[in-house]
This record gives C-alpha cells, structure tokens and sequence, in this order.
C-alpha cells in the first residue's frame, strides 16, 4: 500500500502518464472531429500507422522533425479524404470503408517499409524530438519534470485539445460540424454544404490521427517497428465515446488512460513476481471495454453517425 | 385583403409523377398582409405545390412569381431551392430541421454567419433576435439546447429562425399538428402580429376550427386540382368539407354486418403522453365478430400508438387488453399473432414487408414454426412456392414471380400481399392502419372489398384512416380518435364527425 | 452538377461480376507497388501464377492456406448478414486454438473418431462465446460490437500469449513459449502424403456448404435475413429479433474458433502467438468479396490464398515484400466496395438551368 502511495508521488508517474496519453490525445481529437460530423472513422488505426511511418520517414530523409511532423498530418489528411470520398458522396458503409483503409494503409506503409529499407538488422534511427528545456520552468520541483519536461509534441496535443474546443464552442464552422453530424437537413436548409463540412472535418480529423503516429516513431522512439500501433486507435474510438464527444472530456480520457497504464507498468515491476505480467499489458484494453460499457448507456452519439445523406432525398 | 397588392402568384403549378398527376394546373395567388390556409387530405397535392415554389422539385409546367416591396417582378427559375431563400420565402416543414445538440441561437445563426471566421461577435444578432422576439410575441430560451425543449418551443425557433432571415412570405406546414391547444393558439397570436406588420403566409392545414379562425382566404386541394377558393368570412364548415372530400359520389351502398359475440376489448388502455406522441386516455373499446370499427381523426391524435399496442409493439402503461377471453397487460407481436390478431401497419416498408426476401418468404414470415412452412427447421419451399402461387392467384399480387425479391413490387400490389398473408389465417381481430393510403383506386377498391369480405366471415374489424369517405363506406361503427381519446358517434354526417376530429362536441 | 441515383432494380450482371472485377482489379493495381519495388512486372505476375498452379506442393499449399480464412470469410458473411459487426474474428481464431490445445494435449483420452469432434467442438464452443460477449454488451448495455470485438483480438492474444508462459507451455520446448503437442488421435489427418493439406480443407468445404444450406434452406437463415434486412419488420412479424442476434454472434464466433483448431489440429501441431497472420481480419476481406454468401467465401478464400501464396513465391524469387499480398488483399476490400456502389447505384450528370 505504502508502495502504491509512493508511487502517486514521484515525479517520473506522472510525466510518464501524460507521455503515454499524448497519442491519444491527438487520437481522439481526430475521432471527435470527424464523428461530430457523423463519419465514424475505423480507418484510424491504419492513418496511425500512416503517421507513424511517413513522419520518421521523412523526419529521415530531411533530417528536419518538424518537416516530419507536417508529412505526417498531409499524408494523415490523404487517407482520410480517401475514407471521406467513400463514405460522403458515395455514401457507402462507413464500417467496411473504414476496415479497409485500416488494412490499405497498414499494408502500404509495410510495403513502403520493406521496399526503402530491405532487410537490415539494426533499424534506421532518427534523433527524436527531445524535451523542453525551460529555464526555470523545468526545475520547478514536480511540476517541472511533469510538465516542462515532456516534448513538443505532447505539447502541440494540449495546445490542440484548446484550439479544437475554440473550433467547436466558439466558432461558425464548428457549430456546423456538430449540426451536420445532428441532421443534416438543417444544415441543407441553411444553403451549407453537407458535403464539404463531412469531407473537411474527416480530412482534418485523420490529419490529428497522423500526428499520434508521428508521436511514436518521433517522440516516444526513434523508429519504425511493424505493429507499434499496436490498437491505439481503436482504443481512442473507444474513448471519444467515454469524452461524449468533449474535447475537455477527451483530454481527461486520455490523461486517465494514460494514468492506469503508467501505474500498470509500475506495478508490474512491484507484483511481478506474484502476478503474470500479461495481465497488465491487457489493461489498457480491458479499461477500454469498460469505459464504453459506462459511457454506452447514455451515450449521446451525435444523430446522424453513420448515416449517408444524399441531396433531394429524405 | 383582397386589394393588397399581390407578393406571389403560382400560375398552372402541374408536377406528374409516373402515371399520377400529383399537380394539376393550380393556380395560387398571395396578397401582402394576407393568411392564405392551403387544405386538403393527404395526397391532395399541397407538399408537391410547395415543393415546387423551394425548388426541391422541377415543375413540368407552370411558374411562380414574386413581387418585391418595391413592385418589381421577378419570376424564379424552377429547381433552385437557393433563389427562393434569396426571395426571402420561407418555410416552416411539419418535421422541423433543427440540430438537437446545438443552443436556440445556434440554430437560428446557422448559415448566416461566416465559416471560417475566427472569432464571432453575437452582440448585434443577439439584439436583433431578442427584438424580433419582442415584435412577435414568439419566444424562445436562446442558450438552451433544442434537445430540451417543447416541441411547441421548437417550433418557435423554427419560426423565428425564418423571421431572423427576412422573410416576406412564410409558409407554415401543418403547424398545430403536434401543438397543444394553448400552444396553438399563442402560436396564432404571434403569427397575426407579424402578419399586421406586413408578413404573407401561407398555412397548410386540415384543422377547419384553426383555418376558419385564423385565415383570410382559403384555397381547397383535391387528387391535385385545386377544387375551390373564397374569403374566410364566406366559408363555413359544411362548406369547406365539400370541398375538401367532394359530393357524395357513387360509393358501393354500404352492406351492415351482424355483429355478434365480442373478440376484443380495450379496458381503460393508457398511455402517458410523451413528446413524440400525445399518448392515450383511458380507451375502452368493445370489437365484436362481424364488424368493422372505423377509427377517424386528424393523424398524430394517437391512432399510430393505438396502433402499436394492438400489434403487440408497445405495452400500455395502464388498463389491459381482453382477447380470446384472456386478459393481457401487455401483448408482444408473438402474442398479437396466436391471439388471432391480425396486422395491416400503417407503414408498409417499414413493419409490413422485408424487401430483400423474396415474396413466398414474406408470406409466411408471421407463422414460420407452421407445419406447411417448416419440418424439423427446415424451410419446405415448395410447399411455401404453392402457397405463395394460391394466394399470389387469390390476391392478385402481381409482380416479377414468388421468388423474386418484394421490392421488386409496387406499393398496391406489396399491400395485397401483406393482406393475403394477413387474411389468409382467418385471424379473429384484424387491425387495418390507414390500409388504402397511397394506393390508386382500383388497389384501393380491392382492399376494401377483402376487408368487408373478412368481417362477413366472422373478423372483427379495427380500421384506422384518415380518410373519412372510407370509413364512413366500410365502417359499422364509427369512432373519433382526437388528442389521444376515442369518442364513439352515432352520427353518419361529415359536418358533425368533423367537428369531433377537431375537438368539438358535437 | 452531379446527381447520384439508386438504379430501380440493381444490374444483376453488376451485382454478380463486381466481384470478380474487384478481384481482377486489384491484381491490376498491384502492378503499381511492383513498379514502385523495381521489380519485372509480367515476370513478376508469372511468378505468382506458377506459385500457386506450378506444382502440386504449391497447389496444396494455396489450398491449405485457403483453410482458415474459409473458416473466418463465413464467420464474417454470417454475422454481416444480420448487421453483426464482428471484426474479432482473430481473437476467436485464438481461443479455438486454445480450447483445442486445452482439450487435446492429452487432457482427454480416446480414438481419432471421438477426439476429432470433441476438439473442434471445444474450439467452437470457445469461440461462439468469444463473440456472444461482446454480442451481449451490445444488447444489454448498447456498447459497439465493432470496438469491443477489435479490443478483445488484442486482449485474447495477450491471454494466449500468458497461458503459453503458463498453464499451457509445453515444458519441453526449452523456454520457447509454446503448446505441448496436441495428442495424435486429435490430430486432423494429412488429405496427400508428403503434401500438408490437412482434412480441415473439407471440413471448410463442408461447412461452407452447411452454412450455405443453413442460410438459404432453414427456418433460423430466414430468420437471420430478415433480422439483418429489417429488424423492424421482423419484430413486427413476431420474431425474437434479440435472440436470434446473440444466436448468431455464437455461430459465427464458433467459425472463427473452428479456423483455430484446424490451424493447430491439421497444420501447426501446437499453438504459438504467430499461429494467424490476421486471419480473423483477412476473413472480413473474404466475406465482403464473397457478397456475404457461403459458397462464395470459398472462392473468394481460393482467390485471397492464392494472392498470399503467389505473392511469398515471387517474394522469394525476387525479393519484392511479401507484403505486396496484404496490399492486394486490402486493394481488393476497396474495389469490392466501390464496386458495389456502381451495382447499386448510377451516377447521372444533371444540367443546372440558367437563371432566367
């Protein structure tokens, strides 16, 4: 007991709790946006993967992080209109589209991989990004190391948790995106776009995904492992769920996630001994389920998800 | 006001959908300052009109004029639902188009703001909006979610949402439809102020107390032809219902039944009134062999959740159901079915049929544990193929064959087969929902004749319409269902039913 | 501008060609990857082709590797059927396999004709309750069946992986975490000497034919049409439409676990955590190829096997990445998809009339 209390007080949990929730952050941002639309996208775990690869990829070849990071919300964004252009003006299932751009751009990423880079026994490596070192900031005790000591990248997602809150509560264009998710209809009957509002927040929505796979190749390691996605993105569509659809909400999801997971990894070095380690990598997991088996019963899922809209139609 | 001048004319309006003329040549005329009530039964060919004036369809022929303040005309290109928002036309559809998760003011602001602005200022919307709530008497909580609102309150914003944007000419479709009477009637009020002030609306309605009380003229729709006009103070009642369901015309001399012993009763059924319906008060009913029971009223006064209950698909949260001799809180379809209820929904599409299975399927969907249909789990097609070819001879379904998928069928031909299904187990009950609607004459005479020709073999009949000239042709007896209640009446006369449609004693 | 109109009677022709256009297609696409690795493509496509018709050994191996997506290609069609999402298809796969190593490492006792049943059964009982889980969180909670399946592939194998470590290793594998060999009675017969096509093929056949006779032929495949076409119709017309959704979740979970033990029981011989290279996933793909018809996810498991098995013997020969397969594979689920809209749908360009 004394142990578990110990370890809510180290410095190390918690900076460790906010560097697991970082991609989940970006994650379910993009979920949130592209579902306030009413477009489900299960292509998530393959833009992941997309991200992941295409941001250290070109991190590699430039040399130049930030460079990587915009690759990887553009090729994020591409994906993302392909599930766009499928699932909005063509209206076909927004399941099976999804599926599909989960294993094209798994599969695509590994070929890419495979054909730049044959056989090798030691993976290429990047320098990743590294922390912030800010004066003062930084050697605050506790709060330094757990905030001021994390990457930019976590940083870019809690700065992006506050603009996507702007996007939907304080501007025209966000409280589009949420009617068109509601009913479309009322959206038409205003002369907007149904069209464009779904393909736009789609797009942007997988862009935001990317980037929680750049974080892994780019920030929490220095390369590219097949399977290093490893269903972070079904995770966070489990999650935006749990948010109810609230950028704020979707932050504390991620933050507890992260939490539970960083707590698993430190008492699997406590009680390893007693307990089989497995158990603990099935945590993340496991919470998922639950948090959608609470969140299920009164989720309000936003009217129109799933549902194609076609003009003239009723 | 018949000397303002006019804001919009419809001239020769005609809109043909395959083989029916949905609307025939009408002409429409809308002076400034004026309520024009637009009547007429489903079907009549009002949702078309106005379909055309938005644009939302392309008239075959016809055109529609609009006036501006200043006297110029301007004739709108058809099929362009923007021109008729640029010629500040609005309207206010039965189902309204708000997004439930988004503030009053959000949604009244969609559209008329710039996207992609960073920061918005509400300061002079806010103000123009809580003035134009002043001027209209209409209000509305502005930073609620519409989810949590009245649907009276809803409307309000749907109204409002109109004013906000200018409008000269508003059309109301069926506005009172889910309103209370109180709501209604406020609902009035704001509208005559507005109208005072210069607003022209048109107001599409079969509820003859509202139109007479609340209109300056009134135009009558009928099978797509307009059937007759005049100024409100010249109308009455009788008048308008001739108008509206035509002269007594050549309808088979109505056969009574014998009734005889009784095979359902509603005892004190009731259901508490929710915002999608208005619920039901204490219905007692007593069906007997032999005859049909006519249910008439304005839709959206209960009759669909009568109808549910007795298909088995919502349970009362009072009173019981007697059937067979047996008294029952609630009954499931299951249970509807081996009580001998049989089921004619009122949305065919939706409850009645199955589209991708093949027509024999959907014949025995309802009795599929049946000796004929089924041995030991498996389906005995050829036994069912007969049956479907029998009863395909016997109803007259036509279409591409037994096997071919039912939504390969037209609309008549999908509901003689859900009648033959139904008919063809000689249930005790039967529950027609509006059984005719949509259907052209000849469909429409065939499923009246079947219903008839049950009730003489010993069914007790249930048959729900909004068609009043059906039920007075096939009904033995005849009931009004009005704001959730039934009311039986011995009357055979349209004025006096009408009255009761409309909340009145007679 | 341009106007999307659902075609009054879909093509037939269409429904039944897309398909194979789809299947046709996506080889076409692969050409661009094979462009991209450098690689000869009508050398390559040769390639493929002998590695699969070249020989009888390749021939039996396309038809082995076949085996289980057959098995998950009707998991997936008989849930799609009845709008079931289930996309856990390769957790199933797991427990089966585990349940059949459970069963059949020595646990049980007997000849060939009770083991063989008894260790299938246990995989697809093991299976069809992996499924009816997630099944049951949906109707009694609403929680998404797509989410919880997909999270509970990751969990199983994590469970797999664990039991490997434990109760389930084989203590003579010097560390190595795997199963104990399943016994010989257990074992699913080789159909050719010296080829490893294994008896688990026909019983893939004959399932296929089963659940095709189920589906077009009973009472329950009616029921499980009509449930996915219109569950309001089907209510309506007296249907218990909640149970015949969980019993479905059961049988197709069962299907998925079948694929497990006969992956243990006819091919592998225990059970290790690289038992499915996404088996369970590539099942989907074979499903929607399939039109969701059991007859059909046979060819279409053929096609998806002979694109792995061709693409691995061109791999070898000229070292292009094995995973130009998968790349395929997930071309083709794209294609079938659009395929499926032009069926079903034509598109129309409408004049705008000028403004008068």
């Amino acid at each position: 007991m004394m142990d578990l209390i110990h370890i809510f007080l180290t410095d190390s949990f918690w900076a460790a709790s906010l560097r697991i929730a970082t991609p989940l952050i970006f994650g379910v941002l993009g979920a949130l946006l592209c579902e306030r639309s009413g477009v489900l996208n299960l292509g998530i775990e393959g833009i992941f993967v997309v991200g992941a690869m295409m941001g250290w990829l070109v991190a590699y070849g430039t040399g130049s992080l930030w460079l990587g990071v915009i690759a990887a919300a553009l090729s994020g964004a591409l994906f993302g209109l392909f599930h766009a252009m499928l699932t909005v003006p063509l209206g076909l299932s927004q399941h099976v589209s999804g599926l599909g751009i989960t294993m094209f751009a798994t599969a695509l990423m590994s070929f890419s991989y495979r054909t730049i880079f044959p056989q090798v026994a030691t993976p290429p490596r990047i320098e990743p990004f590294r922390a912030l070192d800010i004066p003062v900031l930084s050697d605050l005790p506790f709060l330094g190391p757990v905030l001021f000591q994390q990457t930019a990248l976590t940083w870019l997602a809690l700065l992006l948790v506050g603009l996507v809150w702007y996007l939907m509560d304080r501007t025209a264009l966000g409280v589009a995106i949420k009617a068109v998710g509601d009913n479309p209809d009322a959206v038409n009957a205003q002369g907007l776009s149904v069209m464009r509002l779904r393909i736009g927040a789609v797009v942007a929505g997988s862009a935001l995904m990317a980037l929680g796979g750049a974080f892994l190749t780019m920030s929490a390691f220095d390369a590219f492992f097949f399977g290093m996605v490893n269903g972070r993105g079904w995770i966070c569509i489990a999650l935006v769920i749990f948010a109810s659809w609230q950028p704020g909400k979707a932050l504390l999801g991620a933050l507890l996630f992260g939490m539970f997971d960083a707590l698993q990894v430190r008492l699997q070095t406590m009680a390893g001994a007693i307990v089989p380690g497995q158990v603990f990598l099935m945590v993340p997991y496991v919470l998922s389920i639950i948090a959608l088996i609470i969140a299920a019963r009164k989720a309000d899922y936003p009217r129109a998800l799933l549902k194609p809209w076609f003009k003239g139609q009723r | 006001m018949p000397d303002s001048p006019p804001v919009l004319s419809l001239r020769g309006m005609t809109k043909r959908f395959g083989s029916v003329l949905a609307a025939d040549h009408i002409d429409l005329e809308l002076a400034r300052g004026e309520v024009l009530a637009l009547l007429g039964e489903n079907g009549a060919g009002k949702t078309t009109l106005m379909n055309m004036l938005f644009g939302q369809y392309t008239a075959d022929a016809g055109s529609v004029h609009v006036w501006h303040e200043d006297g110029t005309e301007i004739i709108l290109p058809p099929g362009q639902p923007q021109a008729a928002i640029e010629a500040r036309i609005g309207m206010v559809h039965q189902h309204f188009t708000l997004a439930e998760n988004l503030s009053v003011i959000d949604n009244i602001l969609l559209g008329t703001e710039r996207l992609l602005h960073l920061n918005r200022n509400r300061r002079a919307a806010r103000a123009k909006l809580e003035a134009l709530m002043i001027h209209s008497g209409l209000d509305a909580p502005l930073d609620r979610k519409v989810r949590e609102l009245s649907v009276g309150e809803r409307q309000r914003v749907e109204i409002l949402k109109a004013l906000y944007r200018d409008v000269r000419i508003l059309v109301l479709d069926e506005p009172t439809a889910v309103l209370t009477p109180q709501e209604a009637d406020m609902l009035f009020a704001s509208v005559r102020s507005m109208v005072e002030q210069g607003l022209s609306v048109i107001f599409i309605s079969h509820k003859l107390r509202e139109v007479l009380a609340f209109s300056d003229r009134i135009a009558v729709l009928r099978h797509g032809k307009k059937t007759g006009e005049m100024a409100t103070n010249d109308a009455d009642t009788a008048s308008i219902i001739r108008m509206m369901i035509g002269e007594e015309h050549d309808m088979p001399e109505r056969t009574p039944g014998t009734p005889r012993d009784s095979v359902l009763k509603l005892d004190g059924v009731s259901i508490h009134p929710t915002r999608e319906t208005r619920g039901l008060r204490d219905l007692h009913l007593d069906l007997r062999a032999g005859e049909i029971v006519g249910i008439a009223g304005v839709s959206g006064n209960g009759q669909s959740a009568l109808a549910r209950v007795l298909s088995g698909l919502l349970a009362p949260d009072a009173g019981a159901i007697e059937v067979g001799g047996e008294r029952i809180a609630a009954l499931t379809p299951r249970a509807a079915l081996s009580h001998g209820i049989g089921r004619i929904p009122e949305d065919r599409h939706h409850d009645g049929i199955i589209d991708a299975l093949s027509v024999a399927e959907n014949l025995v969907i309802e009795r599929l544990g049946d000796a004929d249909v089924q041995r030991a789990g498996f389906l005995r097609r050829a036994s069912m193929a007969k049956n479907a070819e029998e009863l395909s001879a016997a109803y007259d379904v036509r279409g591409p064959g037994i096997h071919a998928r039912s939504a390969l069928l037209s609309g008549g031909n999908i509901q003689k087969l859900i009648l033959a299904r139904v008919l063809e187990t000689q249930p005790n009950v039967i529950l027609a929902n509006q059984p005719t609607r949509g259907l052209d004459f000849r469909a429409a005479a065939e499923v009246s004749r079947r219903l008839i020709s049950a009730r003489d073999k010993g069914a007790g009949v249930i048959l729900i319409s909004e068609d009043l000239d059906e039920v007075l042709s096939l009904a033995d007896r005849v009931l009004v269902m009005h704001a959730g209640e039934l009311t039986e009446t011995e009357s055979r006369d349209r004025a006096s039913i009408g009255q009761l449609m409309a909340g009145h004693a007679a | 501008m341009i106007e999307i109109v659902p075609r009054e009677q879909p093509s037939r022709r269409l429904t039944t060609g897309v398909p194979l256009l789809a299947a046709i297609g996506s080889l076409l696409l692969a050409a661009i990857p094979l462009a991209f690795a450098g690689a000869p493509i009508f050398a390559a496509y040769g390639q493929m082709f002998t590695g699969v018709f070249g020989s009888l050994f390749s021939f039996t191996e396309m038809l082995t590797r076949a085996t289980p997506l057959i098995f998950t290609g009707l998991a997936a069609a008989v849930a799609f059927r009845a709008k079931l999402w289930n996309i856990g298809g390769e957790g199933q796969l797991y427990l089966g396999a585990m349940a059949a190593v459970w069963v059949g490492t020595g646990m049980i006792d007997g000849p060939p004709i009770l083991l063989v049943p008894i260790v299938l059964l246990a995989g697809a009982v093991a299976g069809g309750l992996g499924m009816l889980g997630p099944a049951l969180l949906k109707t009694r909670f609403g929680a998404d069946e797509v989410v919880t399946s997909l999270l509970l592939n990751f969990i199983i194998l994590i469970f797999v992986q664990m039991m490997l470590e434990g109760p389930l290793k084989d203590p003579m594998s010097l560390g190595w975490p795997q199963s104990e060999p399943i016994v010989d009675e257990a074992v699913l017969p080789q159909l050719i000497a010296k080829m490893r096509l294994h008896a688990g093929f026909l019983l893939a056949i004959g399932t296929a034919i089963i659940a095709h006779v189920i589906m077009a032929m009973t009472v329950w495949g009616l029921r499980i049409r009509a449930v996915g076409e219109n569950a309001a119709a089907a209510r309506h017309a007296g249907m218990p439409v909640t149970r015949i959704f969980l019993s479905v979740a059961f049988a197709s979970g069962a299907l998925a676990g079948i694929a497990g033990v006969s992956e243990v029981a006819g091919l592998r011989g225990y059970l290790t955590t690289d038992l499915s290279p996404g088996f369970g996933y590539t099942g989907i793909v074979v499903a929607m190829l399939a039109g969701l018809s059991p007859l059909g996810v046979v060819a279409a498991a053929l096609f998806i096997a002979s694109v792995f098995v061709g693409t691995d013997s061109m791999s070898r020969a000229m070292g292009v990445s094995s995973f130009l397969a998968d790349l395929t594979v997930s071309m083709s689920l794209i294609c079938v998809l659009l395929g499926g809209f032009f069926a079903r749908f034509r598109i129309r360009r409408v004049r705008t009339e000028d403004a008068a």
